[in-house]
């Protein structure tokens, strides 16, 4: 399609005015849109038609609008982040699609993500595993010289690896399970895979496994789903490596009664 | 009235450490408790400053217009962060980082606060370290380096192109710590609408939960605002779409100093605008320019031609031309103007004739594309998706755009505003950066904001204050609700035809056309003499559907965009009344031949501090003279 082309497209949109209310999807035209519009900018074009007609606009997520803070969510045609490799909402682009396609769009859907409004789901569920132990519990000041701990360049590719990950919940959104492994995995790789977090290490993926439980994520049945809808491409091994952090902590002993439970009946 | 930014005098390197044991009160580790402080923002300064204050024992609530407090915009930036550990063994130090910095900013910065950001950097590299931040290392285990502009040293640090992400992620999982032990209250999609300030101090502030629509106060002993930079008031910019100058105008209404709203950086590499549609602009990393050379044809009738065809003697390197010993790594300010000027003769290229090539065949010969790809893959990746263009085979083409503002609210040494119990934190403040930020600078003083000033200098404030003062009860709190509830339904009450994004796309191009990267007499008081109708505009004729008690975006952006709209008249005031260039701020009269930058230090070596008299008033002007000890007043030169 030449760049002067413009399309007009159907969006069917679940509209919710409300965390308990019911839901429903609406129909809309976007129309004159080129093939340099993002995603983002196409419902926007669209919201602002719905505001001068009178209507209320469609609330979705989106900040940065350059892929990195993991605002933007939504479920494009059935998939989170709309299915380009590697690429948020806000980085698609309409040339992606053509004149007349009809576009369905949804929240996240998964019980830790309750609705909030239209597009926009709660994600403190995430903040929450962070919260129980996604850290290493240095406090400000007093640390070594950077250059202290050596980190091999392999080691540090490792961890970068793992720590692209931008906390958007589209693996959430992607799996069967609503499961959490691959956000909580990579963060767990990350740190165990760094001198600095080994210390923690066997704590902390106890916790992190007990906190999925408690914040009402599902576990893995290796679909992969996650890694194909992850716009930063963190792989599944790291889902892997939290098992085997896993296994190594429950032969420490430093996983409490109600893991060991939870993992000898799966 | 001439200001005093109470900055320790004698030998500039012992300043922080002498003003830390002579003149800041400590809190005793049992009082701490009984002291609760407010911190508006959690992105590097805000999110690093929470988390340490927390750490120290105070009582902490956090808050942030983002649902985590992750998805601050420090996360955005790309390239680096500087430190003078002298890792490399390139002459680097201490006071070479004050001194670039210093210069950088075009000689417009307070030199202690400088210094005591390039003594603290080297903490803020191994804080990180500590907590996990994968850092770009070399095989041998050692950290790596980079160079930025605007120095002849390799000082930054990084972490693949996404250097921000990597230490917002530390200082959130510092935060998250304290969280999880409950002793910070994080208070997300929640926005700042106002400050109390009860018998002269900042005492608490009133905030609107942006889920279901409560208005409410919360008090403190202290309020810490870290809520970012403003360049927005272009509408187009590299900054996301929630990035308000809101929480510091709503301050300055209440009576702190904005100081040096003038001077506003425009970055030289970011992705040219594509059509009237755009949302955002799209930064393309300084670190770029390490491996990257900056040209555009020679010839007019080359610019339509596709770039590999453009032979290189018909090829115009003029960043190398023009400042040979800096060449492609000029800093932001310089590099961008160059741009401006070559589309200006007619030599840009891409649609609109707004861009420049900036090439790596040369370095991809030179390293191979492996390499290339390693350094900078996830930036190629992003322009790729943006412009649908593969920029290991063409240049990239790119163009200066808004992305940072040096000026904010007056600070202190302490980093306390005019308003006593109100501190400035990050972008949000004016101390370090003069009239011109150089690259991989924001990380640093964010993280020498939160990490390792605030909960030093607070501590002299607090001490000094008697904990728990106010109620949420007092008269000051039920106005200020009353206050902010009367504007929300004020601008749902008007019902007009134009909506708030035509508001704001108006206000911007005003701004990017008069008052952008070159600024005359003529233009400023064009503008002077546009904004007030836009403003008395608005409030007769713009659309704001929906109710304020439920999730309401556009009504969050007609807050914001009503406030950019007043701020656009004191940025371009402070833009007119600065008779001279400096760093960002370029005045079209006053210019050396060659066409750079010629400042008045004689009438201008001064921070501009105004004072709000209400809307539609003249604001008041203070004056803090600046004085350079340490680094000579000099023409700035990177020829």
């Amino acid at each position: 399609m030449s760049a002067h082309e413009t399309m007009n497209l159907k969006l069917i949109v679940w509209r919710q005015a409300g965390p308990n209310q019911p839901g429903r999807f609406e129909t809309y035209e976007a129309k004159n849109i080129t093939p340099h519009h993002s995603f983002l900018e196409m419902l926007d074009v669209v919201n602002e038609d719905l505001i001068k007609a009178g209507q209320e606009p469609i609330a979705f997520d989106h900040d940065c609008r350059e892929g990195i803070c993991g605002m933007c969510s939504a479920v494009v045609n059935g998939v989170p982040h709309g299915g380009q490799q590697r690429t948020t909402l806000c980085q698609l682009h309409m040339r992606k699609f053509k004149d007349g396609d009809a576009i369905y769009l949804e929240p996240w859907r998964a019980r830790a993500f309750p609705i909030l409004r239209d597009l926009v789901v709660d994600r403190s569920a995430l903040d929450k595993l962070i919260q129980t132990a996604g850290f290493v519990s240095c406090h400000t000041g007093g640390v070594p010289d950077g250059n202290a701990v050596l980190v091999g360049k392999p080691q540090a590719d490792y961890a970068m690896d793992a720590a692209e990950c931008i906390g958007c919940g589209a693996c959430v959104a992607a799996c069967p399970n609503s499961a959490a492994m691959l956000f909580a995995g990579a963060k767990v790789s990350q740190l165990a895979e760094l001198p600095q977090g080994q210390v923690e290490a066997p704590q902390r993926v106890a916790a992190m496994v007990q906190a999925m439980a408690d914040n009402g994520f599902g576990n893995c049945s290796n679909h992969y789903e996650c890694e194909a809808a992850c716009p930063k491409g963190i792989k599944v091994k790291f889902i892997a490596r939290m098992n085997r952090e896993f296994i190594k902590a429950l032969a420490l002993e430093k996983v409490g009664a109600v893991n060991t439970a939870r993992l000898k009946s799966e | 009235m001439i200001l005093d930014g109470k900055a320790p005098t004698g030998r500039i390197q012992d300043t922080w450490d002498k003003h830390r044991f002579d003149s800041l009160k400590l809190v005793n580790p049992a009082n701490k408790r009984k002291y609760k402080i407010l911190v508006v923002g959690t992105g590097l300064a805000g999110g690093s400053a929470a988390a340490t204050l927390a750490e120290l024992g105070y009582q902490v609530e956090a808050f942030a217009y983002q649902d985590s407090p992750r998805r601050a915009h420090s996360i955005a930036a790309q390239g680096g962060i500087n430190a003078a550990k002298a890792y490399p063994n390139d002459g680097d130090s201490i006071y070479r980082l004050f001194y670039d910095t210093i210069k950088g900013g075009d000689f417009r910065a307070r030199e202690a606060d400088v210094w005591r950001l390039a003594q603290v950097s080297n903490n803020i590299i191994d804080q990180c370290v500590a907590q996990g931040v994968p850092f770009a290392r070399d095989y041998a285990g050692y950290l790596d380096n980079r160079s930025f502009g605007g120095a002849q040293v390799s000082r930054t640090f990084f972490a693949r192109g996404q250097t921000g992400q990597q230490l917002l992620l530390g200082a959130y999982s510092a935060l998250s710590r304290q969280i999880g032990l409950g002793a910070v209250k994080m208070f997300p999609r929640t926005e700042m609408l106002d400050l109390v300030v009860v018998d002269g101090e900042a005492k608490g502030i009133t905030v609107r939960d942006l889920v279901t629509g409560e208005l409410r106060t919360h008090v403190g002993d202290a309020v810490v605002l870290a809520t970012g930079g403003y360049v927005n008031v272009f509408y187009l910019s590299t900054n996301a779409m929630g990035c308000s100058v809101t929480a510091n105008w709503k301050a300055h209404k209440k009576g702190a100093y904005f100081a040096n709203p003038c001077y506003t950086q425009i970055h030289p590499t970011c992705i040219p605008q594509a059509g009237d549609y755009q949302s955002k602009l799209t930064l393309m990393s300084e670190s770029l320019r390490n491996d990257g050379r900056i040209w555009v044809p020679k010839k007019k009738e080359d610019c339509n031609k596709a770039p590999n065809d453009i032979p290189e003697e018909d090829r115009d390197y003029y960043l190398e031309r023009k400042y040979p010993s800096f060449g492609n790594l000029a800093p932001r300010d310089i590099a961008s103007r160059a741009a401006k000027e070559q589309c200006d003769e007619g030599r840009g290229v891409g649609p609109g004739g707004r861009g420049v090539y900036l090439d790596f065949s040369a370095s991809i010969k030179r390293l191979g594309e492996g390499t290339i790809r390693e350094r900078y893959g996830n930036l190629f990746e992003m322009y790729e998706r943006i412009t649908d263009e593969n920029a290991y085979q063409r240049p990239m083409r790119i163009y200066p755009a808004p992305h940072y503002s040096m000026g904010g609210l007056w600070v202190d040494y302490n980093l306390q505003s005019n308003v006593p119990g109100l501190f400035v934190l990050g972008e949000a403040n004016f101390s370090v950066h003069g009239a011109n930020r150089l690259g991989a600078s924001a990380l640093m003083q964010g993280l020498a904001d939160g990490y390792f000033v605030i909960p030093y200098t607070i501590a002299n404030y607090l001490a000094q204050t008697k904990p728990g003062k106010v109620k949420a009860d007092h008269p000051e709190c039920l106005k200020s609700v009353a206050d902010v509830k009367a504007t929300r339904d004020q601008l749902l009450a008007v019902n007009g035809k134009k909506t708030v994004t035509e508001f704001m796309r108006e206000v911007g191009t005003l701004m990017w056309n008069d008052v952008g990267m070159a600024r005359s007499e003529k233009s400023l008081t064009d503008a002077l003499q546009k904004l007030p109708a836009i403003r008395e505009e608005f409030w007769q004729n713009v659309k704001v559907s929906g109710s304020g008690e439920e999730l309401n975006q556009q009504l969050e952006n007609a807050g914001r965009t009503a406030d950019f709209i007043e701020f656009a008249e004191l940025l371009t005031r402070d833009a007119l009344h600065r008779k001279e260039s400096c760093g960002g701020h370029f005045r079209v009269e006053s210019q050396y031949p060659d066409g750079e930058a010629m400042r008045d230090d004689a009438n201008f070596a001064y921070s501009a501090a105004w004072e709000s008299k209400g809307v539609g008033k003249d604001p008041e002007l203070h004056k803090e003279p600046l004085k350079f000890e340490n680094v000579h007043l000099a023409v700035r030169s990177y020829k």
